[in-house]
């Protein structure tokens, strides 16, 4: 992937003097200000909750965000983090954070295994009903869990599952995009590979397990962080699953943590401020960190 | 299939086992109770139901309340999915022309796309806060006296604007991955029969971009009906009294607040046809898609 526009990049190459006068050009200068302000527009609300965790509550509510950065940063990250918000006193920062992890993570691995598997199966063997199962597995991809919502929760209260961990991940499992996705890339494999392995003897299981999930670590790389920043961010389902408040995570709690903070006397801006920028800060650092993989499998998933 | 492919009786049933019974259990089996409920009258104190037929969407079709969500919903989703495309547009085409901090550009507009849609929403409270918020001191110095939670179009205008922000970062990556597999011979080409960027711009590379445009707009409609819940619910604090609502968070009001299990399967129904519909148009333009690169 190239990172400029080719053409413009020879014209800059040429000589020093030519990069010069282009530097200058006043379509250069609108283009970088459209930037500029597009970036603005998106960092802008960040900056300013950020300001506001480092500052008192009590300045926040008299002039809102401000350019100074104080000093209660501390004070209010050891609120945030281990101090409840709740009745229970259950849901601190640092279970809802663990919580967080434990869906983010469950639900991206639990995906791509189940589909590299259903996968496999469809691509790889000769099977009687490959078609059927093909098409009851995608017939998932048409509803979205949003409107099968109350039967889905009806389901899962019949069998118990409400606030548990298996209650919360494997209904949000039941959508095929991962095994669309591992479809398409099994299909790309070159066909004299699994000849290849079969002259040498080897059997499915190993042919698998040796070949193709190695071939696929870019494949899984990228799966993993869209599905993870998927599960990360689940709103909705959390919020009809668990009613505990040892079970939330920090994307659920962040509608209790508006109703805290508007309810006290003196509103903890603080506290919710930085919860809000916890709930940010690992989806944001796997997406920026890992950008190429993930440009790639958002692109070239195609959903 | 590959040509090539094992012959094995047990194993790939074996491998297809758990992807077909959490599908079966956790979407056949909802999807056909929903489907079966939304032809019931529930007793509010859950005993028994009774068939009513078409009654629940007759109902709801005479309904002047659900029309006016409807209509908004509509009104939503075209405002959300205009300017988040053609904002995401802009910052890709001009990404892809800059040479120098090309890179860090795409970063710190791409970020976004991992905030939570609530998240989101939380940061929209913040900005609109009544007393002190940053957006609110701008309309003030317009004379506007901005009221989120309380004034419908102060409401619905927060809505709009939150959920733009959200989505402009996935139509960004989107464009700019379109507009990079833009072979070079073609830019040259353009560069030497048209001297205008302008001119370029709309008789080359807007048509070559039309597909990945199509696929985007889809993407945002479902975006704008569905994914918006989050944006939506912590706007309104999870009060929704007057405020502006869209059609899935009235499911969600009717099931769980209301009780009224009928009409808000009815819904669910009507939104699953809906989806549908997307959905196969969709399908058909990603193969378009591969047919166009």
């Amino acid at each position: 992937m190239t990172e400029a526009n080719p053409a413009a990049m020879a014209a800059t190459a040429a000589t020093p003097a030519t990069r010069h006068r282009r530097r200058l050009r006043s379509g250069d200068i609108l283009d970088h200000a459209v930037l500029i302000a597009g970036a603005l527009f998106m960092l802008l609300p960040l900056l300013m909750v950020l300001q506001m965790t480092t500052v008192p509550d009590v300045e926040v509510i008299k002039t809102g965000p401000t350019l100074t950065i104080g000093d209660q940063l501390d004070e209010n990250f050891e609120k945030a983090m281990f101090e409840a918000s709740g009745f229970s006193g259950e849901n601190t920062g640092v279970r809802m954070l663990i919580n967080s992890f434990i869906l983010g993570i469950g639900f991206a691995v639990g995906k791509i295994v189940i589909g590299m598997m259903a996968a496999y199966a469809i691509v790889y063997f000769r099977l009687r009903f490959a078609t059927l199962a093909f098409w009851i597995i995608f017939t998932t991809l048409l509803l979205p869990l949003e409107v099968r919502i109350l039967p889905s929760y009806e389901v899962v209260q019949k069998l118990g599952m409400l606030n548990s961990f298996q209650g919360l991940i494997i209904p949000l499992i039941a959508s095929a995009t991962a095994t669309f996705f591992f479809r398409q890339f099994f299909r790309s494999v070159p066909e004299e590979l699994v000849e290849a392995a079969r002259i040498d003897g080897a059997g499915p299981v190993k042919f698998f397990i040796d070949i193709l999930v190695p071939l696929s670590k870019t494949m899984v790389a990228a799966m993993f962080i869209i599905m993870f920043v998927y599960g990360w961010n689940q709103y909705l389902w959390p919020t009809m699953i668990t009613t505990d408040e040892d079970m939330f995570t920090l994307v659920r709690g962040i509608k209790q943590i508006t109703q805290v903070m508007e309810g006290n006397r003196i509103p903890e801006y603080g506290r919710a401020n930085l919860l809000a920028i916890i709930a940010i800060v690992p989806p944001v650092f796997v997406v920026i960190f890992f950008q190429s993989w993930f440009v790639k499998g958002l692109t070239e998933s195609d959903k | 299939m590959k040509r090539a492919g094992f012959v094995n009786r047990w194993l790939p049933m074996l491998l297809l086992a758990p992807q077909l019974v959490i599908i079966a259990i956790f979407f056949y089996w909802p999807a056909a109770h929903a489907l079966h409920s939304s032809f019931f009258l529930q007793d509010p104190f859950g005993f028994g139901s009774t068939f009513v037929g078409w009654e629940n969407y007759t109902d709801l079709a005479g309904n002047s309340e659900y029309r006016r969500i409807a209509w908004f919903t509509v009104l939503f989703t075209c405002l959300v999915t205009f300017f988040s495309l053609a904002l995401a547009l802009l910052l890709a085409v001009k990404a892809d022309k800059v040479i120098r901090g090309a890179r860090t550009y795409r970063t710190l507009i791409m970020w976004v796309y991992a905030v939570a849609p609530p998240v989101a929403g939380f940061i929209g409270v913040i900005m609109f806060n009544q007393s002190w918020g940053p957006l609110t001191r701008v309309f003030e110095y317009f004379g506007h006296d901005m009221t989120l939670g309380v004034n419908y179009n102060d409401t619905a205008f927060a809505m709009v604007l939150v959920s733009i922000w959200k989505q402009v970062p996935v139509n960004f990556i989107f464009f700019l991955s379109g507009l990079q597999s833009i072979p070079k011979s073609i830019r040259e080409a353009a560069l030497i029969d048209n001297r205008s960027a302008s001119g370029r711009f709309w008789d080359v590379t807007f048509p070559l971009l039309a597909p990945t445009g199509f696929f985007l707009l889809i993407i945002n409609i479902t975006y704008a009906l569905f994914d918006t819940f989050g944006v939506i619910d912590t706007l309104v604090k999870g009060e929704p009294g007057n405020n502006p609502m869209t059609l899935v968070y009235k499911v969600y009001v009717d099931g769980f607040r209301g009780n009224d299990l009928g009409g808000s399967s009815a819904q669910s129904v009507i939104l699953m046809v809906l989806v549908l519909i997307l959905t196969v148009v969709q399908f058909r333009l990603v193969e378009r898609r591969i047919h166009y690169t």
